[in-house]
């Protein structure tokens, strides 16, 4: 029922909040409809047109909460001036309103409003177009309840003062909002993807549900290929995390996965959507991405990766985003390619960089490029350089451990026999 | 990201008496900045936690003994010209706003009304990678 409850309650607050032009009242109102739904529907059963019932339950504790208010009798006349008489009427059950089945696509575009902070974005999308408790979403960010609830009611506070009407942008404004749209999508996937906070039975998985939400960008727009390109990155890095934590959580490379791990089913999805994908043009740095990661998953083994068409593919890259951080993959493919010292001329190139200064994956690229190349003393600097840098544990751990192994190996006394 | 912004009280960066020789008045403007500092960060959300820390007189320091049964002595305070004298932790959308919040706190004023410039450590807190390796 909750898998139900999660996938209605956007579409119910595309239509109240459409109906009523207000969009923090329709989440209220909302909210009370699930509420009743999660007590009633156990013991009367569920009802046969969920959805509906959801709509009335919902229509009727909207126009309480608006007569309510303070200033009940100019909202009334504000809604009875926007809306025509038929509208005043709550929907039958089984009506089916084809024009709103974009809801939740609306919902995600005003969610991912471009003058809310990415944080707030995040927090407002999983809210009302995931369906997420306040509680569940501020356990998932390890922050206290109090704090994810003010920050959601200001994103509400900045949206209504922003006086941006509910309805989908215009053309114009509309590339890059859904630009925006898979920037917030794609922060929730990193969050889930990388978050090692424990094993948490009740913690929101974060990566799936981005996939979700993703899946539902791309059911709703299934010709624009970068939509397309954003669910296949997710699957094709999603595919390899049973394999890239060890049994203390761990990190272990790429090189060292135990690949038999990987989610065969979900690279084969990714690899299928990508490849649908890239041709269609044009061509954005998600579905780039998604292309690498393709090529890392379809390999039986780092040696017999297809380095030189992933180095092709960091150039694409790089001419798209102009991100060093691609720089420094490039120069990382260019050592897997043309060999360690090919790699280093690359990174050296890339010093000078303000935005990489003392960054620690400068320092942790160059230290596997002199391990690779045999220069160990430099190496085991720079890993030590990196781990002091970096604000990730597990990645700290990861690069000390590097360093004290190869310094192992140095310290080893020479058998002369 | 999560900051964890420290409050030390030094006396060798600063140059005011400890806070028991304030008058009620001026003790009172610290806890009421200090209470405001709070109540903007939680209608911001961007508070996690923060408390005020009792001082070097009430601290133990604990070890375990040979039994691992705890030995606890006092803190060797005597002569501290620093301590820990409360924390926060923060979560904000960037390294450059952790720093303006402690600059902020820094500014709590002290006797005669004075900003005390106390000195506000911000450490980041150790989180999960943020890309593949």
């Amino acid at each position: 029922m909750e898998d139900l409850l999660r996938e209605l309650a956007p579409q119910v607050l595309g239509v109240l909040a459409r109906r009523f032009g207000d969009f923090a009242t329709a989440e209220d109102a909302v909210q009370e409809a699930l509420l009743a739904a999660a007590t009633q529907w156990p013991t009367e059963g569920t009802p046969t047109n969920p959805r509906g019932w959801l709509i009335q339950v919902g229509y009727r504790r909207m126009i309480e909460l608006v007569r309510s208010e303070q200033a009940r009798r100019r909202r009334e006349d504000l809604v009875a001036q926007r809306d025509p008489y038929d509208r005043q009427h709550a929907p039958a059950a089984d009506e089916e309103l084809t024009a709103e089945r974009d809801d939740t696509l609306v919902l995600l575009f005003l969610c991912c409003h471009p003058a809310l902070a990415p944080a707030s974005a995040v927090a407002l999308t999983l809210r009302a177009v995931g369906g997420l408790s306040t509680a569940e979403i501020a356990r998932a960010f390890l922050v206290p309840e109090a704090t994810m609830a003010q920050r959601i009611s200001r994103a509400k506070q900045r949206i209504r003062s922003s006086g941006l009407p509910f309805r989908m942008p215009d053309e114009a404004e509309r590339a890059d909002r859904l630009a925006a749209v898979r920037q917030v999508l794609y922060l929730i996937f990193t969050e889930g993807h990388t978050s090692t906070a424990g094993p948490d039975l009740r913690r929101v998985d974060l990566a799936v549900e981005a996939i979700r939400l993703t899946r539902a960008l791309h059911a709703r727009l299934p010709t624009d290929s970068e939509s397309a390109g954003l669910l296949a990155l997710m699957l094709l890095t999603e595919a390899r995390s049973p394999a890239r934590t060890g049994p203390s959580g761990e990190l272990i490379s790429l090189a060292d996965q135990d690949r038999t791990r990987w989610d065969a089913a979900a690279i084969a999805e990714g690899v299928a959507l990508v490849t649908w994908a890239l041709p269609r043009g044009p061509v954005g740095p998600y579905q780039v991405q998604a292309a690498i990661a393709a090529l890392h998953d379809e390999a039986p083994s780092t040696g017999a990766t297809d380095w030189p068409q992933i180095l092709a593919l960091y150039e694409v890259l790089e001419r798209l985003s102009g991100s060093p951080v691609v720089s420094l993959n490039r120069a990382v493919a260019t050592a897997m390619v043309h060999g360690p010292e090919a790699g280093l001329a690359a990174l050296d190139a890339l010093t000078d960089d303000p935005r990489l200064a003392g960054h620690h994956r400068l320092s942790a690229a160059r230290a596997h490029l002199h391990e690779m190349a045999g220069d160990h003393t430099r190496a085991i600097a720079d890993y030590r350089a990196a781990a002091g840098r970096t604000s990730s544990l597990p990645e700290q751990r990861y690069l000390t451990m590097r360093a004290a192994r190869l310094a192992a190996v140095a310290h080893q006394p020479t058998t002369k026999d | 990201m999560k900051y964890m912004l420290l409050m030390q009280f030094s006396a060798a960066g600063t140059d005011f008496p400890g806070i028991d020789t304030w008058s009620p008045e001026e003790i009172r403007a610290h806890i009421g900045f200090m209470q405001e500092v709070n109540d903007k960060l939680v209608s911001d959300g961007e508070m996690v936690d923060g408390q005020g820390l009792g001082g070097p007189a009430q601290v133990r320091i604990v070890r375990a003994g040979a039994d691992g049964a705890p030995v606890v002595t006092e803190g060797p305070f005597a002569e501290t010209k620093e301590f820990l004298a409360g924390y926060w932790v923060v979560d904000c959308d960037t390294p450059d706003r952790a720093v303006q919040i402690a600059a902020h706190i820094s500014t709590a004023p002290g006797p005669g009304g004075r900003p005390l410039n106390m000195p506000i450590e911000v450490h980041p807190v150790m989180s999960a990678p943020p890309v593949e390796l």
